[in-house]
């Protein structure tokens, strides 16, 4: 910062895998350190969610409220997204483009965001 | 006698404050934390998905049944084990036989032709009490329709079956969970207290609380202020009427009431016996193993069984053999007796016996009547088992209906024992249930057997359908100049002609007649040149009685025609009301009075117009004037329409030049009023424009030059095809401002519509304050449908705004040529005057029907700026181009 000027920042990213969402986050949580304040959870290749991927998800929404860092999730399919309106998750969470792009992701037709960067 | 700690429910209101340690607190949150989690992970899950779980769940309840039969009687020492073994299976089998096929997951039934879908949505997390009585039977039930319907459940049990039911949970939940249901989706209280039932029956993640019970557990769910299904206590009455087949309900009678020692709420509590076959019925229970009780013992088992002050069955009985209480009250009965019948004379609380025995204690009513007979029942049915179930054994249908009329049950069970009966599937095809709503006789909000649809909302989701529309024309429509030739060819014993004076004396009536065939008896009706009187028509309707009519000939404008459509609905149907036919209606397809279709008498109604502008001979409306009550009616009928129409010009070849102009008008606000309806159709469109296009043509040549031929013909037949138009489209708002301006200032119905009309226009062509429902049109199109008329004109313009002012200048011009004053001022009507008139104007106008076809839904206000405007009136004369040729 410099009177008053914000300096862009990059936020982390992290790309959650669909069949092993509660070890992905785990292996998120340690990005905390590297993170600028931000980190999106690149959520395009995740159909279905358990409760146990809910939990993991709450947990690290509070470690995230504790870092101050604002977790974003994107390509969060409508399905999921319910999931995490109904279990009061989603509020935790900023979203970025759903549907047609995380679908075109799902189905091999676009390249997915490398996990970090 | 076994007995138990609590036997029957508690009575359980919600503690007025609820006051828990923040450990218990946590630990409930923690439970609705869980089970929201796992109904928000259940909503991903296919049908497919839920059927691959039920089905194992079903089985794992079908393996354990005998096992959880025995918790359930180890714990609450009431019931059969034999019996609870079998519930558990209907609760299972049965249950998962109806459930199987059934679509419980997204769109579960569809009905296209109605553009209906409707679409399963989970409620999420239920919290849901259960009984003593049915303790696991009801756990499965419960488990199986919430996976069935995605949702979670926190069971609550009855204290005194908390282990046998806790296990029926967690079998139902592991196996649920091994074949992939959610974690957490069942999950039962550790320990019961009302304070945690109060909590969750009050939590806001809870969304429906499934109440079986008492009515304490009942009243304490529906007082929680949640959406509550809450279904309790009963008190069965059966009629053994004397037609039955006796042993059968004997038999039935005593599986029921001794299935699991009348613990099921729908077993049978008094049977009330017709006199003729009471001996024998007791005989019957006696030989097969009942005791029957004589005044004493009846005396000693009420006094002993029932609480004085409470009037429910002590605790101390519920579920327990007939010999145990035999023996707890004092009585000697022989050690293999299945059942207590205690013959009572009366119901109520001086007559004990006459409450819910959850027991195998069974009363006896003997009844002299059948009106006896039922009256019992009903007192029985309204001393605490409204809305629950009742039986009757009878062979007379008869004795059936009434039964089933006069009782208040959610099951009526026919022939058949109540409490098996009840459950539905096993001897009827009910659907199986171990929840039986009382309906709001019960205080519950179903009365139905509860089933899987009341575990979810359940969406419509509603298409946008399109109302079948009509285009109906008489069936003979002939024209051009002699077209009343065609009368030879309609054959007839007697015909009337119904017309006016005027006409007559123009040897109009005489033409007519001389195209009659010649073997027609022929009469001559002669009405007044006015719209027509109650007492006309029915002067009219006497002379077709007397000359037992089969033709009536209308010849004239619309008011003769008018006046022999009513004739003729009144000879043909004489019972016809035809002040209840006038009633208002919003839809034609949807009116609530009907026009009569019994005929007593049948005439042809060959219409012969001597006007070219309100195109009664086609139209399906008449307007009689009630002078007696001073209103008008107006009949509107496919049925009025006249079967044939003579559109022959000769007859309106000497009409006067303002009539000439006043119709002509007329028939012009018919064609563009139709042209914009809301019932609009290119059917209708086709002639809407056509007649537009003729009388722009016409009309003014009509007007100048009364004798020509074409001209005359041409605007005969347009009043004709304006009348097809709005006999199918209607009118609107244009006739609504006419018919009170004209009524209330004695201003022809023509000119009061051409002193409308541009304003109208206008008016219509702008965006509406508010737009009138409309399901067959996309969008607002009234301007736009002002535009294609103007181009059919040849108006110009290169906008649709432009276009609608055009044809509005257009329109004005007409008027002008006609000499129609230019406004209402015009006509000496002071502004005090009109003023004064204005609430009254504006209020008839409202009520007028004819604006509900509108495009644009007029407001008062509106309808009030609309009358000042053709006050006003149109702006100075203007000339185009385009008109002058069209005219000249």
């Amino acid at each position: 910062m410099r009177d008053g000027v914000r300096m862009t920042t990059i936020p982390e990213w992290f790309k959650v895998d669909g069949e092993r969402i509660v070890q992905s986050l785990h292996e998120a949580d340690e990005k905390f350190a590297r993170a600028p304040g931000e980190m999106v959870l690149d959520f395009s290749s995740v159909c279905r969610v358990d409760p146990g991927a809910l939990r993991a998800l709450e947990e690290f929404a509070s470690k995230a409220d504790a870092s101050a860092i604002k977790i974003g999730l994107r390509g969060v399919n409508i399905r999921v997204y319910k999931v995490l309106k109904l279990a009061r998750l989603a509020s935790r969470f900023s979203f970025t483009n759903c549907d047609a792009e995380s679908a075109a992701v799902i189905e091999g037709s676009s390249h997915a965001e490398p996990s970090t960067r | 006698m076994v007995t138990t700690e609590v036997m029957h429910e508690p009575i359980e209101v919600p503690p007025a404050t609820i006051s828990l340690s923040p450990e218990r607190m946590a630990y409930l949150e923690g439970l609705i934390a869980q089970a929201r989690s796992a109904a928000a992970v259940f909503t991903q899950f296919t049908q497919e998905d839920v059927d691959r779980i039920v089905k194992p769940m079903v089985l794992a309840g079908l393996q354990q049944a005998q096992y959880l039969a025995r918790l359930a009687i180890e714990e609450t020492r009431l019931g059969v084990l034999e019996d609870k073994a079998l519930k558990n299976m209907v609760a299972t089998e049965f249950v998962y036989n109806y459930v199987k096929d059934k679509r419980t997951v997204g769109a579960i039934r569809e009905f296209p032709e109605r553009g209906l879908v409707e679409v399963a949505e989970p409620i999420g997390v239920i919290f849901s009490l259960t009984p003593i009585t049915n303790p696991t039977a009801t756990v499965l039930f419960k488990c199986i329709m919430a996976i069935k319907t995605r949702n979670a459940v926190i069971f609550s049990p009855h204290p005194s079956a908390w282990h046998c039911c806790h296990e029926a949970v967690r079998i139902m939940y592991e196996t649920a969970v091994k074949h992939g249901a959610p974690e957490g989706v069942f999950t039962c209280l550790e320990s019961h207290n009302l304070q945690d039932n109060a909590y969750l029956m009050g939590h806001k993640d809870v969304g429906l609380i499934d109440a079986t019970g008492g009515p304490g557990v009942v009243k304490a769910a529906y007082s929680s202020g949640k959406p509550a299904l809450g279904v309790g206590a009963g008190n069965t009455p059966v009629y053994l009427e004397k037609t039955a087949d006796l042993n059968m309900a004997v038999v039935d009678i005593i599986t029921s009431k001794t299935f699991d020692n009348g613990t099921i709420c729908a077993s049978e509590q008094t049977v009330v016996i017709d006199d003729e076959i009471y001996d024998l019925v007791l005989k019957k229970f006696a030989d097969l193993g009942a005791h029957v009780c004589n005044d004493k013992e009846t005396e000693l088992l009420g006094r002993t069984m029932i609480d004085s002050e409470t009037g429910f069955l002590q605790p101390i009985a519920v579920g327990q053999k007939a010999t145990d209480i035999a023996r707890l009250v004092g009585l000697s009965v022989k050690p293999d007796t299945k059942l207590l019948i205690a013959p009572i004379r009366g119901v109520g609380r001086e007559h004990p016996l006459s409450a819910e025995k959850l027991c195998p204690v069974l009363s006896v009513y003997r009844a002299k009547s059948v009106d006896e007979a039922l009256k019992a029942c009903i007192d029985v049915n309204h001393a605490g088992g409204l809305g629950h179930t009742a039986v009757v054994f009878s062979r007379n249908d008869d004795v059936i209906r009434q039964f089933s009329e006069v009782m208040n049950a959610g099951r009526i069970i026919v022939n058949s024992p109540g409490s098996i009966g009840a459950f539905g599937g096993v001897y009827n095809d009910m659907v199986p249930t171990f929840s039986f709503g009382c309906g709001t006789g019960g205080g519950n909000s179903t009365m139905d057997n509860v089933n899987v649809y009341h575990y979810l909302n359940i969406k419509r989701v509603a298409r946008r359908t399109q109302a079948h529309m009509w285009f109906r024309v008489p069936n003979q429509i002939y024209f051009n100049l002699n077209a009343v030739e065609n009368l030879r060819d309609l054959e007839s014993r007697s015909t009337i002609i119904i017309t006016n004076p005027a006409l007559e004396q123009f040897g109009h009536v005489d033409i007519v007649r001389r195209h009659l065939p010649p073997q027609t008896l022929v009469h001559v009706s002669v009405i007044p040149d006015a719209e027509p009187e109650v007492k006309v028509v029915m002067q009219g309707v006497e002379a077709l009685n007397l000359y037992k009519v089969d033709q009536i000939i209308a010849l004239g404008g619309g008011s003769v025609i008018d006046a022999a459509k009513i004739m003729k609905l009144k000879y043909e149907s004489p019972e016809a009301d035809l002040e209840e036919l006038a009633a208002p209606f919003m839809d034609l397809r949807k009116r609530v009075v009907k026009y009569p279709t019994a005929k007593i008498n049948r005439a042809r109604l060959v219409a012969i117009s001597t006007t070219s502008g309100t195109g009664s001979e086609v139209t399906p409306f008449a307007v009689l004037t009630d002078k007696e009550r001073g209103r008008k009616v107006t009949l509107v009928d496919y049925s009025l329409s006249p079967d044939v129409a003579i559109v022959d010009p000769q007859f309106v070849m000497s009409m006067p030049r303002g009539l000439t102009a006043d119709t002509g008008i007329d028939c012009l606000t018919h064609a563009l009023e139709a042209a914009v309806s809301i019932y609009a159709s290119p059917y209708t469109d086709s002639n809407a424009m056509q007649a537009i296009r003729l009388v722009f043509r016409y009309l003014p040549v009509a007007f100048e030059h009364p004798g020509d031929e074409e001209a005359r013909s041409m605007m005969h037949n347009a009043a004709c095809i304006a009348a097809i138009a709005f006999s199918n489209a209607a009118v609107g708002v244009n006739h609504a401002l006419a018919h009170a301006f004209g009524a209330r200032f004695g201003v022809s119905h023509g000119r009061a519509n051409a002193l409308m009309l541009p304003h109208v226009i206008a008016f219509n062509a702008s965006v509406p304050t508010k737009f009138m429902p409309s399901p067959n049109q996309r969008g607002y199109i009234a301007h736009k449908k002002y535009a294609t008329i103007a181009d059919l004109l040849g108006l110009g313009g290169a906008t649709v705004e432009e276009k609608v002012k055009r044809l509005v200048v257009a329109t004005e011009q007409l008027l002008d040529q006609l000499k129609i004053p230019r406004s209402i001022a015009e006509l000496g009507i002071s502004k005090e005057e009109f003023e004064r008139a204005m609430p009254d104007l504006a209020r008839i106008a409202f009520d007028d029907p004819s604006w509900r076809s509108n495009p644009r839904m007029p407001l008062v206000s509106e309808l009030v700026e609309l009358f000042w405007s053709a006050y006003r009136g149109r702006g100075p004369a203007q000339t185009t181009g385009a008109s002058q040729q069209r005219t000249a």
